[in-house]
């Protein structure tokens, strides 16, 4: 039973192998290392495969939450592009010093939507599919128990969410019906799955969920600015290359993915 | 679906080889837990054990503050051009610190099960502390150490919080857990519930062996 044991590890260790020194210690080509926050990965997946097939560059994509990139990039982590999922994130890399100065960007924004599961316990909503809320008070009705969004107290969907309802001076009625969750997909999961009977997440998440369904949109005027900012790290191996990455996603091909996903493109810079 | 099985391989492979890694110090500080009475005995104890109770990110944030190029093990190693935040070293990292505790509480209890007596006799028939503890204690805890050891190994192999502080979620060091948060997190659920099967099948596997193992062992050691 020992050898038995002993023959698995031996090929497994030996499976690994060729796997193991994808990240060597030499800094010529050394992959680009982005990273990013974990709810942009398909956008990005699909972005630096072209630019990959386009340029030869070839990139790594590290998705996680956006407080962990920041504190692996605190750490040293030597990552060359760091988008973040909200402002926060990015000011605390930046208090460290540890961006490169001039090339902070905001890539694109997001907007707050409240969305109602396809087929609630409790119909709460006009029946008909096309139906909207006429004001998020709406949310007041008896007829919404429990409504997740983020984390008020630290995921950013969360607390742009509070900061909107607060605005609107709705946060203190409805306080008792929140179900915080652990991210925005978390908040999506728990409405698509009918427990509860309204959430507060991004559009672009609303947009990618078959089991959901808008019913209303915060007037990007109305709610809280929704930024996604971008910028090269001092510890990357290749800040050139870096440079052309992030000036291709502020470029056309790249706008139109981030448009179609359903993130809020600013206009074109000069 | 070849990422799918590209990710179970690698994670069982980098589980193996934190077990490998895991094995010398951690039989080392059974033996040492459950024969020797020292200084700081407690300390030692407390330190394995702190990943068990602690949550999994913070393991992961301190092995990072050592680790990470700003750390003082990671300027080290910096030093002899060896990385380990975002390789795979990191991943086997993260899977043998999370698994040692639970390789030493086994394997500790093992070696008390030990009769003393056979130690002492072998001491007396003139071998010395090294033998005595290669050819008696260590044949003798072994059932305890090798569950141990599948213990560690399973705990390895569903390694998150740890993992994705010090390893990332890079497509070279994405572990099955790592994948399958990723999948969930962009709503891939195709994938995420294909490498849940391919999970679940490898824990079955695993828990079978170890049964096997246990079973085994019993019999070996009534006949």
């Amino acid at each position: 039973m020992v050898r038995s044991i002993s023959i698995l590890l031996a090929v497994s260790v030996a499976a690994c192998a060729p796997s193991g020194e994808s990240r060597g210690s030499a800094s010529d080509g050394r992959p680009l290392l982005v990273s990013a926050a974990a709810s942009l990965t398909g956008v990005l997946e699909t972005l630096t495969a072209a630019y990959e097939q386009d340029t030869g560059t070839r990139i790594e994509l590290n998705t996680a939450a956006s407080s962990a990139l920041a504190l692996q990039i605190i750490a040293g982590a030597p990552v060359d592009l760091f988008i973040s999922a909200d402002l926060f994130q990015m000011d605390r890399v930046e208090d460290e010093g540890l961006l490169r100065t001039q090339t902070r960007v905001d890539l694109f924004g997001n907007q707050l939507v409240i969305v109602v599961p396809v087929m609630p316990a409790v119909p709460v909503v006009p029946a008909d599919p096309a139906a909207m809320l006429a004001s998020a008070a709406t949310l007041l009705q008896p007829g919404f128990r429990r409504i997740a969004i983020g984390d008020p107290d630290g995921v950013p969907v969360g607390v742009y969410a509070r900061s909107y309802l607060e605005s609107v001076g709705l946060w203190d009625l409805l306080r008792e019906r929140i179900v915080p969750t652990r991210n925005t997909r978390a908040a999506l999961a728990t409405v698509e799955s009918g427990a509860v009977d309204a959430g507060v997440v991004y559009r672009t998440d609303a947009l990618s969920s078959n089991g959901v369904r808008m019913v209303f949109e915060v007037p990007v005027a109305d709610g809280p600015a929704i930024a996604y900012p971008a910028a090269l790290t001092r510890q990357g191996s290749n800040p050139a290359a870096a440079e052309r990455l992030l000036a291709y996603l502020q470029g056309p091909a790249a706008r139109r993915v981030f448009e179609q996903a359903g993130f809020i493109v600013p206009e074109a810079r000069p | 679906m070849p990422e799918v099985l590209s990710i179970a391989l690698r994670t069982v492979a980098m589980a193996a080889l934190a077990t490998l890694v895991m094995l010398p110090p951690g039989v080392a500080a059974a033996w040492l837990l459950a024969r020797r009475r020292f200084r700081g005995q407690v300390v030692l104890e407390t330190i394995i054990s702190l990943p068990l109770v602690l949550p999994p990110v913070a393991t992961g944030l301190i092995l990072l503050s050592l680790l990470g190029p700003r750390g003082p093990l990671g300027a080290l190693l910096g030093w002899f051009g060896v990385d380990v935040v975002f390789t795979w070293r990191a991943v086997v990292v993260a899977m043998a610190v999370m698994g040692l505790p639970l390789l030493v509480r086994t394997a500790r209890a093992g070696f008390e099960q030990v009769n003393r007596r056979y130690e002492l006799i072998a001491a007396t028939l003139g071998a010395g502390p090294w033998r005595v503890f290669f050819t008696v204690s260590l044949p003798l805890a072994g059932r305890g150490v090798l569950a141990g050891a599948v213990l560690g190994f399973s705990r390895a192999l569903g390694e998150f919080g740890a993992t994705i502080m010090l390893a990332g979620a890079l497509p070279s060091t994405r572990t099955i857990a790592v994948a399958i948060y990723t999948f969930t997190e962009t709503g891939q659920e195709a994938a995420a519930t294909a490498m849940l099967g391919v999970s679940a099948t490898i824990a079955f596997g695993a828990l079978l062996i170890s049964n096997h193992l246990a079973t085994a062992g019993h019999q070996w050691r009534s006949s």
